[in-house]
């Protein structure tokens, strides 16, 4: 009899949905139905019971070509690699759950390494406006049962967090929001007419890279000096400027989602810091909360792990072993690798071969290169060593965190059939990499 | 001469982008879903650029070859868009401003007329840059 699992997490974006109805097949090898799930989800789980995937390590041979090799024998690889390393690189996380990356801090910090998540390309630069004001945020379930204005700036969920909108933004009808939709007002700012733009009552198509000033008007107006801004600003009327602000103002409980479009823009980290400035002006005249739409399913989780390990969310310098640090521009991946200062290259839970620039590809690829990835892409087809494991929330479960850092447990619903989990695979490593240590010492 | 215009490239994310990346990368799903760039019409005009041909794009830190369209989500005149992926990554700066975020939006390109060049699938054009491409 096949058999239905109710309320899976599903292991993509920031939503991490944990209402899925997955159906398996009697031996729990085959994903037969998925329900309750976006086009992207469906496919996550399409794919873990494909008959494609890759489920033994495989080692790079003189010639190009890869070799299956064992478990045991890729796990040594790993750690003798780690061990000679100067300074080893691991990043990625985006696809990995709790426990992997704690396992992974456990890891690095043997290995006297640099330890990086996704969010160094992503919303690091929101990490470095929220230490410097605040994050004055939310749970995604007050959004739903309070929230009566939505602000989507730079941020494209009708593509990116597919199930958003629905789930808790501005269609469901929650406790104080019982006409959903009809009692929401939906502002979208944007350089592209997007598909959420497409169901907003507002769209401000502000000109790419000029969000700065268009939060600066607001904050204006918010302020009281309505009268003292230009007649058009960042591509934006003045009248269009003043009719937002009004519903801005009069909010009952207003969330701004705010995107890459400001965090991958000029500006980076100032164009977050605006927004919550923007948010607490906005609070001294009514309600209002913001929030990262942050990208992958635990992709908040390395933040908070390596927060309560390390003291520090992204970035990590553990070379010195007894103590860490973080200075985004110097321990950042990509300034890293631009000025070719690691050794040895971990991309684990990413595909740091198709989201990295270019250049920045060719300066990791001149070191060793290991990718632990269940998939097969640009990360595992340039490798030296391409270790498999388990995806979370298909063959293994775990503790994730939602983007508004609400932990959420994730299940398994397929049989693993002997691959090792991220957590048992860099235990294993870590292990090994004391056992060296201890001899050297 | 080819019409040369200097553009403001943006690169983000879609679903169609997010569909394919999960069938996998050396899909031809991925390579359809990522290996276009989406302009405004004006552009196109002025660059004398059929829809659905190629064009080369250059950037400070690199260039590739993508198939022009118009799209859904619409740029305004002077903005133009690669999906996240292989092929926008050809052309990202790895610049920072000290935050470990590349310039992935907000970059200038300048995109070109090509119809008789070839696209790159994205195992070639990243194995390519590594030094590991053997052909297909």
């Amino acid at each position: 009899m096949p058999k239905v699992i109710e309320n899976v997490g599903c292991p993509y974006c920031g939503c991490s949905c944990d209402d899925v109805r997955v159906t398996v097949s009697d031996d729990g090898k085959k994903v037969l139905e998925v329900e309750n799930v976006c086009a992207i989800g469906t496919e996550i789980f399409k794919h873990g019971s494909s008959d494609h995937r890759i489920r033994s390590p495989r080692l790079r041979q003189p010639d190009g070509s890869m070799k299956d090799i064992t478990y045991e024998e890729a796990i040594e690889w790993t750690a003798q690699h780690l061990h000679k390393a100067k300074k080893p690189l691991m990043y990625g996380f985006g696809s990995t759950n709790c426990e992997g990356q704690a396992a992974a801090a456990r890891t690095m910090e043997a290995a006297g390494g640099m330890l990086d998540n996704c969010a160094t390309i992503c919303h690091g630069p929101s990490f470095l406006a929220i230490f410097d004001n605040g994050y004055p945020t939310c749970t995604l379930g007050e959004v739903k049962n309070r929230a009566d204005v939505i602000v989507y700036w730079g941020s494209n969920p009708a593509h990116a967090h597919p199930r958003h909108m629905s789930r808790y933004s501005i269609f469901p009808r929650g406790f104080f929001t019982g006409k959903g939709q009809k009692k929401r007002t939906v502002i979208v700012i944007d350089p592209r007419y997007t598909d959420t733009a497409n169901v907003a009552d507002y769209h401000l198509q502000v000109k790419q890279g000029h969000d700065y000033e268009l939060f600066n008007a607001f904050r204006m107006v918010i302020h009281g000096h309505a009268a003292d801004i230009p007649d058009e600003v960042a591509g934006i009327k003045k009248e269009q400027i003043l009719e937002v602000a009004e519903i801005m103002k009069n909010a009952r409980f207003g969330t701004t989602f705010f995107g890459m479009g400001l965090t991958h823009s000029d500006g980076r980290n100032h164009n977050i810091d605006i927004a919550i400035s923007l948010t607490r002006d906005l609070n001294k005249v009514a309600k209002w909360t913001i929030m990262a739409m942050r990208g992958h399913y635990n992709i908040a989780g390395p933040g908070v792990v390596w927060s309560w390990t390390f003291g520090f969310p992204y970035c990590l310098d553990l070379t010195k072993k007894d103590h860490a640090h973080m200075n985004p521009g110097e321990t950042s991946s990509v300034d890293m690798a631009m000025r070719d200062e690691v050794d040895m290259f971990i991309n684990i839970g990413t595909d740091a071969g198709a989201h990295f620039p270019i250049p920045a590809v060719k300066h990791l690829k001149k070191h060793p290169w290991v990718t632990i990835d269940p998939s097969v892409c640009m990360a595992s087809e340039i490798a030296d060593l391409h270790i498999p494991v388990c995806i979370c929330g298909v063959d293994t479960g775990g503790i994730v965190y939602r983007m508004d850092n609400v932990p959420i447990q994730f299940r398994a619903v397929l049989d693993p059939q002997g691959l090792l989990t991220d957590e048992e695979l860099l235990n294993k490593i870590a292990d090994r990499l004391d056992e060296l240590n201890a001899q050297e010492a | 001469m080819t019409a040369k215009k200097t553009l403001n490239m943006i690169t983000q994310r879609a679903v169609e982008e997010g569909i394919a990346m999960e069938i996998g990368k050396t899909s031809k799903e991925y390579f359809d879903a990522c290996s276009i760039i989406e302009m405004n019409e004006q552009d196109m005009k002025e660059l004398g650029i059929m829809k659905n041909t190629n064009v080369h794009v250059t950037s400070e830190s690199g260039e590739v070859i993508v198939k022009a369209v118009v799209g859904r989500q619409t740029c305004y005149p002077g903005l133009c868009h690669i999906r996240q992926g292989v092929w926008a990554n050809q052309v990202v700066p790895p610049r920072t401003q000290s935050t470990g975020a590349p310039q992935y939006s907000g970059f200038p390109v300048t995109v070109e007329s090509a119809p008789k060049e070839r696209l790159k699938s994205a195992l070639e054009l990243v194995q390519g840059a590594v030094g590991m491409w053997k052909s297909e």
